[in-house]
């Protein structure tokens, strides 16, 4: 077990907090970094996809795990994003300025859904994202001259000041790099005063007003970092596929990443990352499994539809701090070792936190 | 374009949707006219089941062989649209009480209302066609398996997650729906197919004088109201629904009052599943039963917002209100605002009166 004795106030801001961390995420930074020399191909393209989604699911995760924000639109910043990234590099554009384009725009549209949420919260902001994402997804559909309508539209690879991303190596590069700056990104946010602001928000809206936190700034502020980390990632998920159409911008969609940061952990960065690699090598083990099943089980096209809700139940219902979550029991349980209790994670449970009580 | 690093994503299986149709019309005298009676009204369906729009289609204004050559009233045409929205907002209507009962009852928000109806829906299916018995046994064996399944549902895994955040609790409902739905399409040969539940009044038309009405829709509206005044009197008279009621205004007085509210809520869950079973036999005849049919519940909600979330009839209006106006969106306006009607009419609710037509104003004590 170590003890940390903090001998300056440095200390206290400093993302890593031993010399653990700096070993550890140095090596793993290492390992990614090399990762296109040692995995195949085909696993390298599914590291990009799980870094794609680890920034979105880092936005997400802002605005349900450290805001308190449903939302069940999220694709439709993704959306958002892919869709100007299209549009402005087939204008020519160089692809890093319509990447902060396309998260500006969606940052835009975030603080127009981010109103709503000013005057109703909790399930009634979800219906609010909910009925948000549909419309948006319709726009998609129907503003044929932009989106190509539900033809879709092909990118070309991304041309970053006449330097061409073609390859999968390259384009991993970019994607690590985005990935970096996000997540270091939101580490430094969630230590600043906004950061703070955000937890505050909630874990009690009441008491961070009190506490003289403006509450309609930081909700519209979380909703368009939020938007603007989907729509980056939207635009690099455009690039990866190189296809984008309304039908990958769906409510399922949206469905899919609240299931990838519930099931990371919510209200932990290292949950988005958890919950990307999840949903992506998630996929891949059902269908190694089904080689294993009888035919009849194996072969059901319903199959994956029934694991994904299977596994969201027993996460909610066993796990609610996520992946994550278990990481650390495990780690507290060697840490400590002979000691480990087992309430020690104990949830607390609290009757009737109502909200109708007059 | 399908790279094999794309991850393979669920419930892509349906052929994408078709483009805009009606670009080609032939130049025939009156078929104009007839494309508009049948047209508009297209239900098209949520983009991921829009296969079922390929198929003779849920909420068409009934086939008209009368008026087929010549154009008929605009009122006509009118009434025949606004009572089809409200057969279809009486459909949103029931999922949405299911939803209000529930959250009622529990405070929690059931995602997997429309899974319960596509399964109440298939239970009358199995019902009819395996064991060959009549429609009205079939409803009610589906309802009554329905209520038990509901409140199978409501031991195994709403109780223990009780008084955690409404977020959980959430995610859990829109896990249970991502497993009914996956069950019901593993069921070899049967839950990948689109059926047609044999219903006595299949196609039956029934006219009053311009005016054709389908009877699916009139026995819709006719079962809703009936419903209604059952849970009605049920709510006001019965013991159960008093109880209900007091459980649902105040938990904890009510458990200080000897009323069992476990059991209540069990029962209360029972009830939506019924009503949700309901919803889905007397929508059956119109969209044909398969898988992705509880996707409508996902219409619903804006429902039970509009009627303010707390309030049963208040979700049946709301469903009415989502409905009718879908039915004149996709008849007045271009295509595509059918689709989003129900959610744009929620924002402007929630923009202009976040409680709802019916819903009391809520403030919290600090």
């Amino acid at each position: 077990m170590r003890f940390i004795f903090k001998t300056s106030y440095a200390q206290d801001v400093n993302l890593a907090r031993h010399g653990g961390h700096v070993f550890w995420y140095g090596l793993l930074l290492v390992a990614m970094a090399c990762a296109p020399w040692i995995v195949s191909e085909y696993w390298l393209a599914q590291i990009t996809f799980v870094l794609i989604y680890a920034v979105v699911g880092l936005g997400l995760m802002l605005l349900s795990g450290f805001t308190g924000q449903f939302s069940l639109g999220h694709a439709a910043f993704l959306g958002v994003g892919a869709y100007t990234q299209a549009a402005l590099t087939h204008v020519g554009v160089p692809a890093p300025l319509a990447l902060v384009a396309a998260g500006l725009l969606a940052a835009a549209v975030g603080m127009v859904v981010g109103l709503p949420a000013l005057r109703v919260k909790g399930i009634y902001l979800a219906i609010a994202t909910l009925a948000f994402g549909f419309i948006v997804e319709e726009v998609f559909a129907r503003w044929e001259r932009v989106t190509g309508g539900n033809a879709g539209i092909h990118l070309t690879a991304p041309n970053v000041f006449g330097w061409v991303l073609d390859t999968d190596v390259s384009f991993y590069f970019a994607c690590l790099v985005v990935t970096v700056l996000a997540t270091l990104g939101i580490l430094n946010l969630l230590r600043s005063s906004t950061g703070r602001a955000f937890v505050a928000i909630r874990d009690s809206e009441v008491s961070a007003q009190s506490m003289g936190i403006h509450l309609a700034r930081y909700k519209t502020l979380s909703f368009a970092i939020s938007a603007a980390l989907a729509g980056v990632g939207g635009a690099l998920y455009a690039h990866k596929l190189k296809f984008i159409s309304p039908d990958q911008f769906t409510v399922l969609q949206s469905i899919d990443l609240v299931l990838m940061i519930v099931i990371g952990g919510v209200g932990s960065v290292h949950g988005a990352f958890l919950g990307a690699i999840f949903l992506i090598t998630m996929p891949q083990v059902i269908a190694l499994a089904k080689d294993y099943l009888p035919s009849a089980v194996g072969q059901a096209p319903g199959l994956q539809g029934l694991v994904y809700g299977l596994v969201l139940v027993a996460f909610v219902l066993f796990e609610p701090h996520g992946l994550y979550g278990r990481w650390l029991k495990l780690r507290t349980y060697l840490q400590i070792f002979p000691f480990y209790r087992k309430g020690m994670f104990q949830r607390q449970k609290s009757y009737l936190k109502s909200d109708r009580l007059k | 374009m399908v790279s094999a690093g794309r991850p393979t994503r669920h419930f892509r299986t349906c052929p994408a949707r078709p483009l805009r149709p009606g670009f080609a019309t032939p130049d025939v005298p009156g078929f104009h006219d007839a494309v508009q009676v049948a047209n508009p009204l297209q239900t098209r369906g949520l983009r991921w089941y829009s296969y079922q729009r390929q198929s003779p289609n849920p909420f068409n204004a009934p086939q008209l062989p009368a008026t087929a050559g010549r154009p008929e009233p605009r009122s006509v045409q009118a009434l025949q649209i606004i009572i089809s929205g409200i057969a279809q907002g009486c459909i949103y209507g029931l999922i949405a009480l299911g939803v209000v009962l529930i959250y009622k009852a529990t405070e929690t928000v059931s995602f997997a209302q429309g899974e319960l109806m596509m399964l109440g829906a298939f239970g009358g299916l199995m019902v009819m066609t395996l064991l060959g018995l009549p429609f009205w046994f079939a409803l009610i064996a589906a309802v009554l398996a329905m209520a038990a399944f509901g409140m199978l549902l409501e031991r195994a895994v709403i109780r223990p997650i009780l008084g955690q955040p409404a977020f959980s609790v959430v995610m859990l409902t829109i896990g249970i729906g991502y497993v009914l739905r996956g069950l019901v399409t593993m069921i070899p040969n049967i839950g990948t197919d689109t059926h047609t539940l044999p219903v006595p009044y299949k196609d039956a038309v029934w006219k009053a004088g311009a005016l054709v009405l389908n009877v699916e829709q009139l026995v819709i509206i006719a079962a809703t109201v009936v419903l209604s005044a059952a849970l009605y009197a049920m709510f006001k008279y019965s013991k159960l629904g008093v109880a209900m009621q007091a459980a649902s205004q105040n938990q904890l007085a009510a458990y200080y009052m000897g009323i069992p509210v476990r059991r209540l809520n069990g029962l209360v869950w029972g009830l939506a599943a019924g009503v949700a079973a309901i919803a889905g036999l007397l929508l059956a005849p119109i969209t044909f039963v398969h898988a992705n049919m509880g996707f409508i519940g996902l219409k619903a909600m804006p429902a039970a917002v509009v009627g303010g979330f707390g309030s049963l009839p208040g979700a049946l209006v709301g469903g009415l209100v989502i409905g009718v106006v879908e039915a004149l969106a996709g008849f007045y306006l271009p295509e595509g605002f059918k689709d989003i009607a129900a959610y744009v009419v929620v924002l402007v609710m929630l923009v202009v009166k976040p409680s709802g037509l019916f819903g009391d104003k809520l403030r919290k004590k600090v």
